[in-house]
């Protein structure tokens, strides 16, 4: 029953992003042939709900919502995400893919997405071209994301103020 | 009803103005005379949003000496996980420095987001009768804060304290490192109103030429 859906329906995916029926549909299929052994899907407050299931060494995990989804990033080769999760996913050092859901344009989050990509660090697509994207894209090409220099801040800060030791 | 609101909406107009006209003066002639930390401490109010923001803010929070203190926070009402962060952030604080000081306080949201710009008017009012007391009271050194609509009226009431010689009141904004080629709302409005304007994007330190760009510092 359950190998037979997983062949007919399009599934929904996205780990740490709402799903969304019109845009994120591929098989599982690609996962398979891409060399994933599972997928963790949170689907948050998605209309379509898959069933957990596992066939040949495939498996398939759901889950609606956790405290924090930073253990399942931690656990993951690849995360694929809408653009609020960037700082997160990229910080904790996993390869990310973000769609984006071309109805919403004007969602300011998509500059960090676009630009993060435009700097090497992740990669982008629309719900589309997600399926060619994952076919086609190179996880060793990204470059890694350093934190931010708080440092540089802190010394800001305190000249700013008159906190700076004056020698 | 109507010609009340839109009374006191020209007199505030009109009072913003002066007070930025003022303020733009001051910021001119005196910023950089003003350093509180020559006492050795600097008491800060840091405007928490919600998400986000507050992981971003309390990033930087974290990077800042134990002289930042004491530290108040101020949240929205409606904001639940702010509060939780701040604490876990200030306990780890209390294990490494000594003496460590702050607060919570929580006032109304000025806007929700989607809100609609006629009632965002009003809110927006309602959190100033909030914000005042509120810095009137505290009265801190230095304001800190990132973008959540809850920064503007405080930083009005900072502006205020300062134009009317209460209390001068550094007004420190950085924009989210979410914001590559625009700036926020409150980034907008405090781009002409704040002491250092920090945007982490050189696109923006571009188009914001008063603007200050350290690099990524989130």
């Amino acid at each position: 029953m359950c190998h037979e859906s997983l062949q007919k329906d399009y599934m929904l995916l996205g780990v740490a992003a709402q799903p969304d029926t019109e845009c994120f549909g591929i098989p599982l299929q690609i996962f398979r042939e891409l060399g994933f052994e599972k997928l963790v899907l949170q689907i948050g407050r998605g209309l379509v709900r898959p069933e957990p299931c596992t066939f040949g060494d495939f498996t398939l995990e759901v889950f609606q919502y956790k405290d924090s989804i930073a253990e399942e990033i931690q656990r993951a080769d690849l995360v694929i995400s809408h653009a609020g999760s960037c700082l997160e996913t990229l910080g904790a050092g996993k390869p990310l893919l973000v769609v984006v859901n071309d109805q919403l344009m004007d969602n300011h989050q998509l500059e960090l997405a676009r630009q993060l990509h435009r700097d090497g660090h992740l990669y982008y697509c629309t719900c589309k071209t997600l399926a060619d994207t994952m076919k086609s894209m190179d996880l060793s090409a990204l470059k890694p994301f350093l934190p931010g220099k708080t440092e540089e801040f802190a010394i800001f800060m305190d000249r700013i103020v008159g906190l700076e030791k004056v020698d | 009803m109507l010609l009340v609101c839109a009374a006191s909406f020209l007199g505030l107009s009109f009072f913003i103005a002066l007070a930025i006209i003022c303020r733009m003066i001051i910021l001119v002639k005196h910023k950089e005379e003003y350093k509180p930390g020559k006492s050795g401490s600097v008491r800060v109010l840091v405007v928490a949003g919600s998400g986000g923001h507050t992981t971003e803010i309390l990033r930087l929070m974290e990077s800042l000496s134990p002289c930042y203190n004491p530290r108040h926070y101020v949240i929205a009402e409606t904001d639940t996980m702010s509060k939780d962060k701040i604490c876990c952030l200030e306990v780890s604080r209390k294990y490494k420095y000594a003496e460590q000081e702050y607060t919570i306080h929580k006032i109304p949201r000025s806007r929700e987001v989607h809100q609609s710009w006629s009632s965002t008017l009003l809110t927006t009012l309602h959190s100033l009768l909030y914000s005042g007391p509120l810095v009137f009271t505290l009265k801190p050194d230095l304001i800190l804060c990132n973008g959540p609509g809850t920064c503007v009226p405080l930083c009005i009431s900072a502006l205020l304290l300062g134009v009317l010689g209460i209390k001068r009141i550094l007004i420190v904004y950085v924009e989210s490192i979410c914001r590559v080629e625009k700036l926020s709302l409150s980034g907008k409005i405090l781009y002409y109103l704040s002491d250092y304007f920090l945007v982490q994007w050189p696109n923006l330190k571009e188009k914001y030429p008063r603007s200050i760009y350290l690099g990524r510092v989130v």
